[in-house]
C-alpha cells in the first residue's frame, strides 16, 4: 500500500518535472540564443578595436596600399556599371512621376539625393560586399584552415595586424571614395535617361541640383560609407578569421559557409544600420 | 642532469569531454634531436603546438629553462617563443606567396633588417636548402619534397635556437622519407639548434634521434635514447612499433636493429657448438659527397636500393639484414660458412655492378640533372663466427676485412662499371 503511494508520488513529481522542463523549453531556447548573440557581438567588437589600433603600427602603409588596390580600385568598375544603371533608372522613374504635375524639373534634385543621401551608400556597400567582402572572408578562411594564421603566430606575426588591420583601414578610406564615385557616375545616369532620352533641359537638371542638394547631405552620405566600412570588414574578416570554430562544417565547407554568411550578415547589417544612422542623423 | 630546456609537468588537455593528454610528464633538453612517437591522433602535434604556445594547457604547467610560462611576463614568453621556430605538417606555406617571399617574410615583418640584408639571408638558406630554381615559383608549383624544404628554410631563417618538427615526412615516398630525416639530421649538426620531431617512421628516427619519447593513451609512456627504447617491455611496443616495422621490412627489406636482434638470438640458439655462421657488412663511402651534390633523395635511394639487392641475394640463404649506421648495413648468415658467404657475395657483387648500377642511375636521373656525376664506393668484409662468439666482435672482424667491392658510377658519362 505505501509503497503505491510512493509510486505515485513519484510519478507525480517526474510528470510535473516534464511539464516544467516543456513549460520552460521556449525560454531556454530564446535564453541561449541571445546569449550566443551577445558574446558574439562581444567578440566583434573586440577584434575591431584590436584591429583598429594595430592599423597605425609600423610596416602597416605597404600593405594598407595593396589592400586599397583589391579592395577599392578594383571594385571601381562594378560599381561605375552598377551605379550608371541606378541612376538611369532612377531618371526614368522620377521622370515619369513627376511629368504628371508638372514637376520634371525636380528630376535632378530627386536622383541627386536619393543617390547621395540613400542609395549611393548602401548600394555601393552591398557591391563591395558581394565583390570583396566575400573575397576577403575565403581568404581569410583558407588561410586559417592551411594553418598559414597559425604558422604566422608561430614567426611571431601578429595575425590581426599582419591580415585584418590594412583590410579594416583599406575599407575605411575606400568606402567613401567608391560611395562618391557612386553618386556621381549615377548623376550621370540620370543625366543620360532625363535629359539626353527624355529631352530635359540640361541646366535645369544641373541646377536643381545645385540648389537643393547641401553640404549636410554628402557629409551624411559619407558617414554612414565609413560605418558601412567598419561593419562590412568586421564581418567579413571575423567570419574567416573563425572559419576553424564553426559548428555546422569543416575545412572546405566552413570557409564556404563563413563566405555565405559574412555576405548575408553584412547586407542585413548595412540594411538595419542604415535606418539608424538616418535616424541619428536626420 | 641539466635543467630541461622544456618540460611538462601533469599537463592535462581536453576538447569537450574528450581528453587528449592527461597529466603528461616530459622533458626536452637543449642541442638534442628527440623525437615523440605514437599512433596518429594520439595528440603528438597538440604537445608540440603547447611547446610553442599555440594551445594551451587545461592543467598543469610547462616550463621553459626551468621557469613556468604562466607565470612569466608578456615579454618573457615572448622572448622565450622568438627562439622557437615550428615547421608545420602540411607546411603551411603561403600559397599566395613566392618561395622568396614566403621565406623573407619572417625578416621582414619582425626585423628592422635593411632589404639587402634580407636578400642576402634568403639567399644564403635557399643555397642551403637547394632551392635555387625555385626561387620564383609558388608552393603549388613545387614537389612535395621542395615544399618541405621551402618550410624548412623558413623555419630556420631567424636563426632559431629550438626547431619543432610536425611529422616532416607525412605524404612522402619511403625514399623521400628518409630523405628529409637525413636533411634534417645533417643541417641539426649544421646549424646546432635543438630539433623536436614528432613522427611515427620507425625505426628510421633512431638514426637521427638522441632521445626518444613515446606517447601512448594520453601519457608519455617511454623517454630515453633508442637503444633504452629495444628493452622497454610494454604494450605500446606491440601495438605501435612492431606494426611500423614490419612495414618498414615490406618498404625496404631490411629490418629494424630491434628485429634482427631477436632473429639473430633465435637462430645462433638453434646452432650447436662447432657450427659457423657468417656477418657479411657492407659500407656506402662518399655518401656526404652525394648528399652534397646530389641531394638526400639519391642517399636514400643508393640505401633503399642496396637493401633490395642483399635480401635478393642473401634472403635465399637465410640471410637477414638491418641497417647498422646511417652507411652501413649488416647481414647476418645464420647457416653459412665463409666460403659459402663469399660466394653469395660474389653473386651479389656482379649483379649489382650489372643491374644495379644500372638501376640506381636509372632512379638517380630522375632526380637530378644529366650534368650531376658522383661516384659512390661499396665496401664489404665477411667474418665467420662461432654460437658463443660475441656478435659484435664478428661484426668488428668482418669490418676489418672490408675492401671495396665495387664503385657506381654515372653510365652515360663513363661507359664503364667497374
Amino acid at each position: 500500500m505505501a509503497l503505491a503511494a510512493n509510486n505515485q508520488k513519484s510519478q507525480e513529481i517526474e510528470a510535473k518535472r516534464q511539464l516544467g522542463m516543456l513549460l520552460s523549453r521556449p525560454f531556454s531556447i530564446i535564453g541561449g540564443a541571445v546569449i550566443n548573440w551577445v558574446s558574439n557581438i562581444g567578440a566583434v567588437t573586440i577584434f575591431l578595436f584590436l584591429s583598429l589600433g594595430k592599423i597605425f603600427r609600423s610596416k602597416q602603409l605597404s600593405k594598407i596600399i595593396q589592400q586599397l588596390y583589391y579592395i577599392g580600385a578594383r571594385s571601381t568598375t562594378i560599381i561605375m556599371l552598377v551605379s550608371l544603371f541606378t541612376g538611369m533608372v532612377l531618371g526614368l522613374q522620377s521622370y515619369h512621376a513627376l511629368v504628371k504635375f508638372g514637376a520634371q524639373g525636380a528630376v535632378g534634385t530627386l536622383v541627386a539625393l536619393s543617390l547621395i543621401r540613400e542609395m549611393g551608400p548602401v548600394l555601393a556597400a552591398i557591391m563591395i560586399t558581394a565583390r570583396a567582402g566575400s573575397a576577403i572572408t575565403a581568404e581569410i578562411g583558407i588561410q586559417r584552415i592551411s594553418e598559414q594564421i597559425d604558422a604566422l603566430q608561430t614567426m611571431r606575426i601578429d595575425p590581426l595586424k599582419y591580415l585584418i588591420s590594412p583590410k579594416i583601414a583599406a575599407s575605411i578610406i575606400s568606402f567613401p571614395i567608391l560611395t562618391t564615385v557612386f553618386d556621381l557616375i549615377g548623376i550621370i545616369g540620370g543625366y543620360i535617361s532625363g535629359v539626353v532620352l527624355l529631352g530635359l533641359n540640361a541646366g535645369t537638371y544641373f541646377h536643381s541640383i545645385q540648389a537643393n542638394v547641401e553640404m549636410k547631405d554628402i557629409s551624411d552620405g559619407l558617414v554612414k560609407a565609413v560605418v558601412f566600412a567598419l561593419i562590412v570588414s568586421t564581418v567579413c574578416c571575423y567570419q574567416g578569421y573563425f572559419a576553424h570554430m564553426r559548428l555546422d562544417g569543416r575545412g572546405a565547407k566552413a570557409v564556404g559557409l563563413s563566405t555565405t554568411s559574412a555576405v548575408v550578415i553584412s547586407c542585413v547589417l548595412i540594411l538595419i544600420s542604415d535606418y539608424i544612422v538616418t535616424s541619428l542623423l536626420i | 642532469m641539466n635543467t630541461p630546456l622544456i618540460e611538462f609537468q601533469n599537463v592535462t588537455k581536453r576538447f569537450g569531454s574528450r581528453t587528449i593528454l592527461e597529466r603528461v610528464n616530459l622533458q626536452l633538453y637543449e642541442g638534442e634531436v628527440t623525437t615523440i612517437i605514437g599512433l596518429s591522433g594520439s595528440g603528438k602535434s597538440l604537445l608540440l603546438k603547447q611547446m610553442i604556445g599555440l594551445i594551451l594547457p587545461d592543467e598543469g604547467t610547462i616550463l621553459f629553462r626551468g621557469k613556468p610560462l604562466n607565470g612569466m611576463k608578456k615579454t618573457e614568453i615572448g622572448t622565450s617563443f622568438a627562439q622557437m621556430s615550428y615547421m608545420f605538417q602540411d607546411n603551411a606555406l603561403f600559397d599566395s606567396m613566392t618561395v622568396y617571399e614566403n621565406i623573407a617574410l619572417p625578416l621582414q615583418e619582425t626585423t628592422n633588417l635593411s632589404r639587402a640584408e634580407i636578400d642576402r639571408r634568403v639567399l644564403v638558406r635557399i643555397e642551403q636548402t637547394e632551392l635555387g630554381d625555385a626561387i620564383n615559383k609558388f608552393p603549388a608549383e613545387l614537389s612535395g619534397g621542395m615544399q618541405k624544404r621551402v618550410a624548412l628554410a623558413r623555419a630556420l631563417i631567424n636563426d632559431p635556437q629550438i626547431v619543432l618538427f610536425d611529422e616532416p615526412t607525412s605524404g612522402q615516398d619511403p625514399v623521400r622519407k628518409n630523405a628529409i630525416l637525413s636533411m634534417i639530421a645533417q643541417y641539426q649538426r649544421k646549424f646546432g639548434f635543438t630539433a623536436i620531431l614528432v613522427s611515427h617512421e620507425i625505426p628510421d628516427v633512431y638514426f637521427i634521434s638522441n632521445r626518444i619519447l613515446a606517447l601512448y593513451d594520453r601519457q608519455i609512456v617511454f623517454q630515453g635514447t633508442p637503444e633504452e627504447l629495444e628493452n622497454f617491455d610494454h604494450p605500446f611496443k606491440d601495438e605501435v612499433i612492431h606494426s611500423l616495422e614490419a612495414l618498414q621490412k615490406e618498404l625496404s627489406g631490411l629490418y629494424s636493429k630491434r628485429q634482427f636482434k631477436i632473429l639473430n638470438h633465435a637462430q645462433l640458439k638453434r646452432r650447436e657448438f662447432g657450427e659457423n655462421y657468417c656477418v657479411v657488412i657492407f659500407t656506402l663511402e662518399e655518401l656526404n659527397t652525394i648528399m652534397t651534390r646530389l641531394g638526400h633523395d639519391a642517399v636514400q635511394e643508393a640505401i633503399h636500393s642496396m637493401g633490395l639487392y642483399i635480401d635478393k641475394h642473401f634472403g635465399p640463404s637465410g640471410g637477414f639484414s638491418t641497417r647498422h649506421r646511417i652507411n652501413e648495413v649488416i647481414t647476418m648468415l645464420p647457416y653459412s660458412d665463409i666460403a659459402d658467404a663469399q660466394s653469395i657475395l660474389l653473386d651479389f657483387i656482379k649483379d649489382f655492378q650489372g643491374k644495379g648500377n644500372n638501376d640506381i642511375w636509372a632512379l638517380y636521373r630522375k632526380l637530378v640533372s644529366q650534368e650531376e656525376c658522383v661516384e659512390l664506393t661499396i665496401m664489404a668484409g665477411v667474418a665467420q663466427g662461432q654460437p658463443l662468439d660475441e656478435i659484435d666482435s664478428v661484426i668488428d672482424a668482418a669490418k676489418s676485412q672490408q675492401k671495396e667491392i665495387g664503385r657506381l658510377q654515372c653510365v652515360e658519362r663513363r661507359g664503364v662499371n667497374r
